[in-house]
């Protein structure tokens, strides 16, 4: 009895505290009433989720069984089914150090990092790519993992592949460039403002169109850089631009006492900023810097307008397919679902930093 | 504070060491084509997105048509095994940079012979393994049978092809309206006029015929009698490499010139003892035709045995037994009234 | 260790030399930025001669030779490319200021949505921006596109809006607007705004001097509606329509003619980032609104201030300034990812000129150099128009 009064009076002073609220919460309610069955009809109740071909799927719902027959695809794109244990190896070995790291003493924890930062992205790259010794003088060629092209890598791994490296290293690029903009040398300061503002002032499309069309021509003759590769350094130099003015606001933000005090230590100038400026200015723009990793895992997709497929372009191939047309609406929605999760929670966790970070502060 | 700059040093240097091996594994040099080829063991060889009959893969991944063939055909030359081909599906949009850029050394993906592509852009084309021209299929429904019947329509088109040029000229010079409607990927050309965005396709008429099996009702599309250009396509090579653009050019001659002479994947090695010196050049039993492309003297052999001549690799996959059924048309050998002609190989 | 001392030797060396301390870096700088971009040129020179390719801007006179489906300035194929790129340059800016207009309408009303005290509706509107903001905007588009759009009609069973607007596949179909005698009309309005301005000065020096105030915003919208309807019914302004009509081309094709269209990929475009920006937005306004203490509403409320004057000269100016700055961000980021078009087939300056030109010319370092220096010149612009009013909007200090 208590609770209906309760309720009551919740909803006289959120749903109905004066006429056109009133009137926009019964348009709400209409409007939940009309359309929710419908799409959790779509979604679950009248969608079929058992079978293997598109023959299966009848009624009026959404036809799982899409996404199901092409889930292999979705992750690990066109890679060769018998190699696939490589991708999992690599991602297994990541997800196993980053666990590890976050239980083991502070001491050992330093040599994960230093391992994870600076040795694993190569052993994923020979791991997922295959290697083999090639000496050029000696003319021995000795394939040791068979080589896997990237352009069949893909899906939703790939995603995860470029999103890693491009934020490996813009993380470190972003930090030079944004002392070089806070530098007093001029020639430093206004190359820096100069680079960071013309990545910073074009759509990452072009940059891409740049590395697949235009910077091979930049290379001597016999070289071939992957086009993949060449991607993944345009990404990373975008985005350094961007993380390097998230760094600048919290080299901005730090007091001029922490310079004075660092340099009547006797520091240098690396010094300075390695010991001192950094780690402060880092912690304060934590929140800045999950924010631009956001922005970048969601820029991942624009990869497929120079044909590297990953995951939203592998639900794209999916859907072309002859024998799957009319199933974009699946396809879309479960790519959007499988996004939203990892952008959200991302988001969440880096507000969490935020308001841990605010209350540290104060 | 000393021990930290150390450790600063040191991870800069172990960084650029991981960085340098890294790029260098990556960026394979490339010295001459051919010497490349025979050190990676397998063609690089571009193809389609999946044109049925033309390149194609299946589900497992094995690539079928008659330009997957030329490649195979260099391929056994080169390596001795027409299995030893890599072929990368390319867009129409990103072919030519894939092939400047030595992500593949063979183009072969129903490229379209132009001046504007030989002399300019540092492409060399070597020679023609279809001859095509452009068509325009409409549903059977809409009742147009003529391309007269085509004023006002919006065309699907493919981006950055010489279809999207002949069209403008075709409209033109009808006096016709149309909206172009242009698309990047070939698959995305089909939803769109298969979704109804647009009332016509228009390519080549091999690749409407091979596309038409993709769409969701086949048979309710025709493609209008009417041919309104030259397309010539043929296989290209990077221009400054004239020995493998020569190994190419070749390999596709002795497709052609093969089938002129009688010669088959099953008789290839019987032809070895023929009377006529030409058969015996091109089963590598007399002349030195190998020495001249910096190959083996069985290159040509092993090109007929291993891959067919042209007309093996013609009816196999686009002749009129296949789903893309298409006659031989001007694509029969000249002696057939076709304009299909061998250059000899001697 | 031997490797240590030379480096700390070198360090004291340089370290008792302040000039080189300033000098050496920057040179050092100087020369590898010389170093990269001269190995660059170098080999794209050696590349283009080695596979016979011509440089230079002269390509921008030749014949473009391919049509474009949707252009604002008049344009064929018989053209240059340096049209095509104007064209294509035209249709990446309409693209942005519908997209700007539209994420901004929507992005305050979901920012305000946001704060209301109705519980629904701040739910809803949180919902909204948590959804759209964490979807990468190209898997939007492609919904927009390949999904929803694809699923209308053909131009037979159009969906028909109060006999005004024409939505099929094809297209959103509105009349065009015939004038006759726009001139008297426009006059019209001109002289309405100048009125509404000088009455307002007015106004201001009245309330100054005795207090009095006037109902500005109703009778200033009174004005600005009046006078053009005197214009339309003694100036004989008229308006006509153009209804575009359903013509048939075959048994089964039809196409609407006439009447302003547009395009299915602009429609896509506009909707996809109006909504992903807009949450943006919305967060940005949201954070305005809050940013201002309750103190500054008590206060208004104190001396006597209605509600919607508090609204008006307290809180909007106030929040504006909080505001400003990101919005101008989450604009110049609109305009960049408007460039997405080359993925849906929107020709703009991407799909038309680092697209089907750079097919046909193979001019690769030219047109992507174009391509880049124009969105760079969009967003500077963009930057320099919203300081400009940003140093306007700025507290004066008196």
């Amino acid at each position: 009895m208590i609770n209906i009064n309760k309720i009551y009076q919740w909803s006289r002073t959120n749903l109905f505290s004066n006429w056109y609220n009133s009137l926009l919460s019964l348009i709400i309610v209409f409007a939940f009433i009309k359309f929710i069955p419908p799409l959790l009809n779509w979604l679950f109740f009248d969608a079929t989720f058992r079978g293997s071909s598109k023959a299966e799927c009848y009624g009026d719902g959404a036809c799982w069984i899409f996404i199901k027959v092409w889930f292999q695809k979705l992750i690990y794109g066109l890679y060769p089914e018998n190699q696939v244990w490589r991708i999992n190896l690599a991602f297994l070995i990541l997800i196993f150090s980053v666990i590890t790291s976050i239980f083991v003493k502070p001491t050992i924890r330093r040599y994960i990092i230093i391992f994870l930062i600076f040795v694993f992205p190569f052993l994923a790259i020979w791991l997922i790519g295959g290697f083999a010794i090639d000496i050029e003088s000696l003319e021995i060629y000795i394939p040791i993992l068979e080589e896997v092209d990237t352009r069949v890598w893909g899906g939703l791994s790939l995603t995860f592949i470029i999103a890693i490296f491009a934020m490996l290293f813009c993380f470190p690029i972003g930090i030079i460039l944004a002392l070089g903009r806070r530098s007093e040398l001029p020639a430093i300061k206004y190359s820096s403002i100069v680079f960071i503002e013309f990545w910073r002032g074009v759509p990452l499309i072009t940059v891409l169109f740049m590395a697949s069309v235009m910077f091979p021509l930049f290379l001597p003759g016999d070289t071939n850089v992957d086009k993949l590769m060449r991607c993944v350094i345009g990404i990373t130099l975008f985005e350094a631009a961007y993380m390097a003015e998230v760094v600048r606001g919290g080299l901005q933000a730090l007091p001029r006492g922490q310079y004075d005090a660092a340099k009547s230590l006797g520091m240098g100038y690396w010094q300075m900023n390695a010991l001192i400026i950094l780690p402060q200015a880092l912690k304060i723009v934590i929140p800045g810097i999950a924010n631009t990793f956001i922005a970048l895992f969601k820029d991942t997709p624009l990869i497929l307008v120079v044909g590297l497929l990953e995951f939203l372009g592998m639900i794209k191939l999916a859907g072309a397919n002859p024998d799957w047309l009319g199933f974009a609406v699946e396809g879309y929605v479960f790519a959007a679902t499988v996004y939203w999760i990892f952008c959200f929670s991302m988001s969440r966790y880096s507000q969490r930093l935020e308001i841990r970070f605010s209350t540290e502060r104060k | 504070m000393k021990k930290t700059l150390k450790h600063l040093f040191s991870l800069f240097a172990v960084f650029a060491l991981v960085f340098a091996i890294g790029t260098e594994a990556m960026a394979a040099k490339a010295g001459k084509t051919l010497k490349n080829t025979k050190k990676k063991g397998f063609v690089k060889c571009g193809v389609s997105q999946g044109v049925p009959g033309f390149s194609n893969a299946d589900a497992s991944g094995n690539w079928t048509g008659i330009d997957v063939d030329v490649c195979r055909a260099v391929a056994a030359a080169v390596l001795g095994d027409a299995g030893k081909v890599k072929f990368t599906p390319l867009s129409a949009k990103e072919r030519f940079t894939a092939l400047k850029s030595k992500e593949i050394d063979v183009l072969s993906r129903n490229t379209t012979w132009t001046l504007s592509r030989d002399g300019g852009i540092g492409l060399t084309f070597n020679g023609v393994n279809f001859y095509d021209g452009q068509g325009f299929m409409v549903t059977k429904a809409s009742g147009i049978t003529s391309v007269n019947g085509l004023n006002g329509v919006s065309a699907c088109v493919n981006i950055g092809t010489t279809t999207e040029l002949n069209m403008r000229d075709f409209f033109n010079s009808k006096g016709f309206k149309y909206e172009p409607v242009v698309f990047e990927q070939a698959d995305e050309v089909v939803a769109a006029y298969d979704s109804g965005r647009c009332d016509t396709y228009t390519t080549d008429k091999s690749g409407l015929a091979a596309q038409r099996t993709k769409l969701s009702d086949p048979t309710a599309h025709v493609v209008l009698p009417e041919t309104i250009s030259k397309e010539p396509l043929g296989p290209v090579t990077r221009e400054g490499d004239e020995n493998w653009s020569d190994i190419v050019r070749w390999s596709l001659n002795v497709m052609i010139e093969a089938e002129e002479l009688g010669i088959t994947s099953s008789n290839a090695d019987a032809m070895k003892t023929s009377e006529n010196p030409a058969i015996k050049r091109l089963v590598g039993a007399e002349g030195e035709t190998g020495a001249a492309l910096a190959l083996d003297q069985e290159w040509s052999l092993r090109i007929i045995k291993q891959v067919g001549n042209y007309g093996e690799s013609y009816e196999r996959n686009v002749g009129p037994d296949t789903p893309v059924g298409l006659s031989r048309g001007p694509n029969a050998q000249w002696i057939n009234g076709g304009i299909l002609y061998a250059n000899p190989t001697r | 260790m031997i490797f240590k001392n030379h480096i700390l030797r070198a360090n004291e060396f340089i370290a008792e030399r302040p000039k080189l301390q300033y000098y050496l870096p920057q040179a050092l700088t100087l020369f590898f930025i010389v170093f990269v971009i001269g190995y660059f040129s170098f080999n794209a020179g050696v590349n283009m001669e080695d596979q016979g390719m011509e440089t230079g801007f002269s390509f921008l006179g030749g014949e473009a030779q391919f049509d474009i489906q949707f252009h604002l300035i008049d344009y064929h194929g018989g053209m240059t490319y340096g049209r095509a790129y104007l064209v294509g340059l035209l249709n990446t800016i309409l693209v942005a200021v519908l997209g700007i207009f539209f994420a901004t309408i929507l992005g305050v009303t979901i920012g305000i949505a946001r704060l209301s005290t109705n519980f629904l509706v701040s739910r809803i509107a949180e919902w909204y921006v948590e959804m759209f903001r964490n979807i990468p905007l190209l898997l939007q588009l492609f919904f927009w596109y390949f999904a929803a759009l694809r699923a209308l009609p053909p131009p037979k069973e159009s969906y028909i809006f109060f006999d005004f607007a024409i939505l099929n596949i094809k297209g959103l179909y509105i009349p065009e607007f015939v004038w006759t005698n726009f001139n008297a009309f426009f006059y019209s309005i001109l002289v309405s705004i100048v009125i509404v301005v000088l009455f307002i000065i007015w106004a201001k020096k009245i309330q100054e001097r005795t207090g009095k105030q006037y109902r500005k915003f109703a009778i200033s919208s009174g004005i600005i509606i009046i006078i053009p309807f005197l214009s339309i019914i003694i100036g004989g302004v008229g308006l006509e329509f153009i209804h575009p009509e359903l013509k048939q081309i075959s048994e089964t094709i039809f196409n609407y003619e006439g009447g302003s269209k547009a395009i299915p990929e602009l429609l896509a475009l506009v909707v996809a980032l109006a909504m992903y920006t807009s949450t943006f937005i919305a967060e940005c306004v949201r954070a305005g609104i809050e940013g201002i203490t309750k103190g500054q509403k008590e206060a208004a409320a104190s001396i006597g201030l209605t509600p919607g004057q508090i609204l008006r000269l307290v809180i909007i100016p106030q929040a504006l300034r909080i505001i400003i700055p990101p919005t101008t961000n989450q604009y110049l980021n609109l305009t960049k990812n408007s460039s997405l078009a080359a993925a849906i087939a929107y020709p703009d300056i991407v799909l038309v000129f680092a697209g089907t030109a750079l097919m046909q010319t193979g001019r690769a370092i030219e047109i992507i150099s174009i391509t880049m220096l124009s969105y760079l010149t969009l967003s500077i612009t963009i930057s320099i128009l919203m300081n400009w009013y940003n140093k306007k909007m700025a507290i004066k200090e008196k």
